[in-house]
């Protein structure tokens, strides 16, 4: 957060841009006139602009931010900006808290969506990626996106206000091992069908949800889809179309064609001999 | 019959807590709708409890067309998920690719030239049109008029003959690219599109007179299904079926500047009925605003280049977004998680139709069995935009 914060002095885009949406309310006219001089700004896009991600807070934030310290106290643990998003991460026991604040101060009548991230990488390296190459290469360490997390799990929601056309998007931490957050619906009842989805992708109860069942899925469904442990199935029914073709080098002792399920096997035997082998030392000695 | 109609509606809603799938009682009947009815669009199913002809309980049972594409977006490069995404609201494509190119153009810094961006509004607007002209066509089917969807089916092909036109898509152009665009517009486009606005107009004057003006379809449209403004912000309706219960919310307007609308001049239309008439109205005049706002597009649209200059091998820095347009069905958002790679980390999809329909059970409590048809029609869903 102080990383991002000390890269992120000039926010000269930014400006234009608060200016044009406060513009753009008074009258057309000058929106224009901004809108013209942020595309001059923007014309040529800098490295320090395509890099930074968190800029300071506009006045619209400023305020949102002021009024959820009023109520919230030491429930938000860390607020952060997103392309003029206000992002508030709060603790697990002021989730509730956020929902009935933000509708109320907030005046955020409108649920945009509740739903979970897994921030784990996903385990797709080598033999695990089930002989497909063609899917992106994420990061192998665990980093965590705009506003930080306490550990892998996240639950994520974004209310707007019909009135002010302003939003927030609140983030709370869920234990990995138990997770479960309190449910919204008792202020938003739209939260209903996105607590009940992201309990069926991501394993995380709610709390106070009056029926927990799955969605999309069918009922006798196990696991939990969207974490990123969970593979995506049809790549291991059948090998990606790209890699089918591929021949063995001469020399290779295993065929790697058909997927990674032959080489992943013989790494697993390989890895079994050399550990009964250093079991067997260690009972030698 | 509405006076009554809203009398009972008080009376009968403490009743309808029962769960459906409980025991069967001998008063009510359960009654399934769909997956395959007509009115479902696709394969939505409702499980109605009744008793009699009025509904106690609704519970629509979705996910019957669950592709799961926001898991498929963490195996996909950013080029390739426009393919993905095309296919959600399907009949208007083009307006699902516009928020996901724009929030990976934020998080790489990089802005599509004005005459992408004068070609990316048009062509939205025009997914708009050739969407709000079936439903107003396929609104008169709900009631049991048989000659408006054909109207509305013939008026929408002049549109979506533009639409391939210039993209070479009927349904799914795939037709942005990060940066811009992927084509110019053939010679001659705009004066033909110009053209075809005209029998825009036209279309919603004739389906104005044969259905709108219809006694029969206000009779059956006319307080039925009402939304309450602050009940229908709750559950996350959105776009016109929430302005059709006199929110005046238009993302075009109201949001963070996107594409070339603040330069436009054009009227946010409400309603202060919600109803599924109101629902109606609202698209009618949304969709003259549209046709209104292609022809001050075409007066204004600039020369020049319609790519950015882009990386060969596109990467997008690490960052979040969240970008959220104004679709035909509604508010279509994405929340994007880059972690640097070819590909987004998470992709959050919101898309309009899955709450739009999230208000059903509150919805279809109390009405007749008639009456469900016309409100599902009129809250115009689409089966891939609920199930992604």
């Amino acid at each position: 957060m102080a990383d991002d914060l000390e890269r992120e002095q000039s926010g000269a885009a930014e400006e234009v841009s608060v200016e044009q949406q406060l513009a753009r309310t008074d009258e057309p006219a000058a929106a224009e006139q901004a809108r013209a001089d942020a595309d001059e700004a923007d014309a040529p896009p800098t490295e320090e602009q395509a890099a930074g991600e968190s800029r300071p807070f506009d006045d619209v934030e400023e305020e949102l931010l002021a009024r959820l310290e009023r109520e919230l106290g030491d429930g938000i643990v860390e607020s952060a900006d997103a392309f003029g998003m206000l992002v508030v991460r709060v603790k697990p026991d002021a989730w509730r808290r956020a929902a009935e604040v933000s509708k109320q101060a907030l005046e955020c009548d409108y649920l945009s969506f509740i739903s979970g991230i897994d921030w784990q990488p996903a385990p797709r390296e080598g033999d695990e990626a089930g002989g497909d190459t063609s899917s992106p290469v994420q990061p192998t360490e665990m980093t965590f996106g705009v506003g930080g997390s306490a550990g892998r799990m996240q639950v994520f929601a974004h209310v707007q206000s019909t009135k002010h056309h302003w939003g927030v998007t609140f983030k709370t931490d869920v234990d990995e091992s138990n997770p479960h957050a309190e449910s919204w619906v008792a202020t938003y009842p739209g939260a209903d069908w996105h607590e009940r989805e992201c309990w069926e992708m991501y394993g995380v109860a709610f709390d106070g949800h009056p029926s927990l069942r799955h969605l999309y899925l069918p009922s006798e469904f196990e696991g939990h889809p969207l974490r990123k442990d969970y593979p995506l199935l049809a790549r291991i029914v059948k090998p990606w179309p790209g890699l089918v073709d591929v021949e063995a080098m001469p020399g290779e002792d295993e065929p790697t064609a058909e997927n990674g399920e032959g080489a992943g096997a013989a790494d697993a035997e390989r890895a079994d001999a050399a550990q009964s082998a250093d079991a067997d030392k260690g009972d030698g000695s | 019959m509405s006076v009554d109609f809203a009398v009972d509606r008080q009376a009968w809603r403490h009743l309808a807590d029962a769960q459906v799938n409980v025991e069967l009682d001998t008063g009510d009947m359960i009654l399934n709708l769909g997956p395959q009815h007509p009115a479902t669009h696709g394969t939505l199913r409702l499980v109605v409890r009744l008793d009699g002809e009025r509904v106690v309980s609704a519970d629509p049972v979705i996910g019957y067309m669950h592709r799961g594409y926001e898991k498929l977006t963490e195996f996909r490069t950013y080029p390739q998920i426009t393919t993905l995404i095309n296919r959600i609201d399907w009949l208007s494509s083009f307006a699902n690719e516009v928020p996901f190119m724009h929030g990976a153009e934020l998080l790489m810094g990089i802005e599509a030239p004005p005459r992408a961006q004068y070609i990316r509004t048009i062509l939205t607007e025009l997914s708009r049109i050739a969407t709000f002209v079936l439903f107003l066509g396929e609104m008169g089917l709900q009631v049991g008029a048989l000659t408006p969807p054909f109207y509305g089916f013939r008026d929408r092909e002049h549109v979506l003959n533009l639409i391939e036109a210039a993209t070479g898509g009927r349904f799914h152009p795939n037709f942005n690219r990060i940066g811009g665009l992927k084509d110019d517009l053939p010679w001659g486009w705009i004066n033909e599109c110009r053209n075809t606005m005209k029998v825009v107009f036209d279309a919603c004057n004739t389906l104005e007179e044969l259905v709108a003006e219809n006694e029969i379809f206000q009779g059956r449209c006319r307080s039925i299904g009402i939304i309450p403004p602050e009940v229908g912000a709750g559950y996350g309706v959105s776009g016109s079926n929430l302005r059709a219960s006199g929110v005046d919310w238009d993302l075009r307007r109201d949001g963070k500047p996107y594409l070339v609308y603040p330069e436009l001049d054009f009227k946010v239309w409400t309603h202060p009925d919600g109803d599924s008439y109101s629902r109606y109205w609202v698209r009618l005049q949304e969709t003259r605003e549209a046709a209104r706002m292609v022809v001050q597009m075409l007066d204004r649209i600039p020369t020049g280049p319609i790519m950015a200059k882009v990386p060969r091998i596109i990467k997008v820095p690490e960052g979040e977004v969240w970008v959220e347009t104004e679709n035909p069905l509604g508010q279509m958002a994405y929340y994007v998680i880059s972690k640097g790679a070819t590909g987004p980390f998470r992709v959050k999809i919101r898309s309009a139709s899955f709450s739009n329909v999230s208000i059903l059970p509150w919805l279809l409590r109390g009405v007749y069995v008639p009456d469900v048809i016309t409100i599902l029609g009129s809250l115009y869903f689409i089966l891939g935009d609920i199930d992604r």
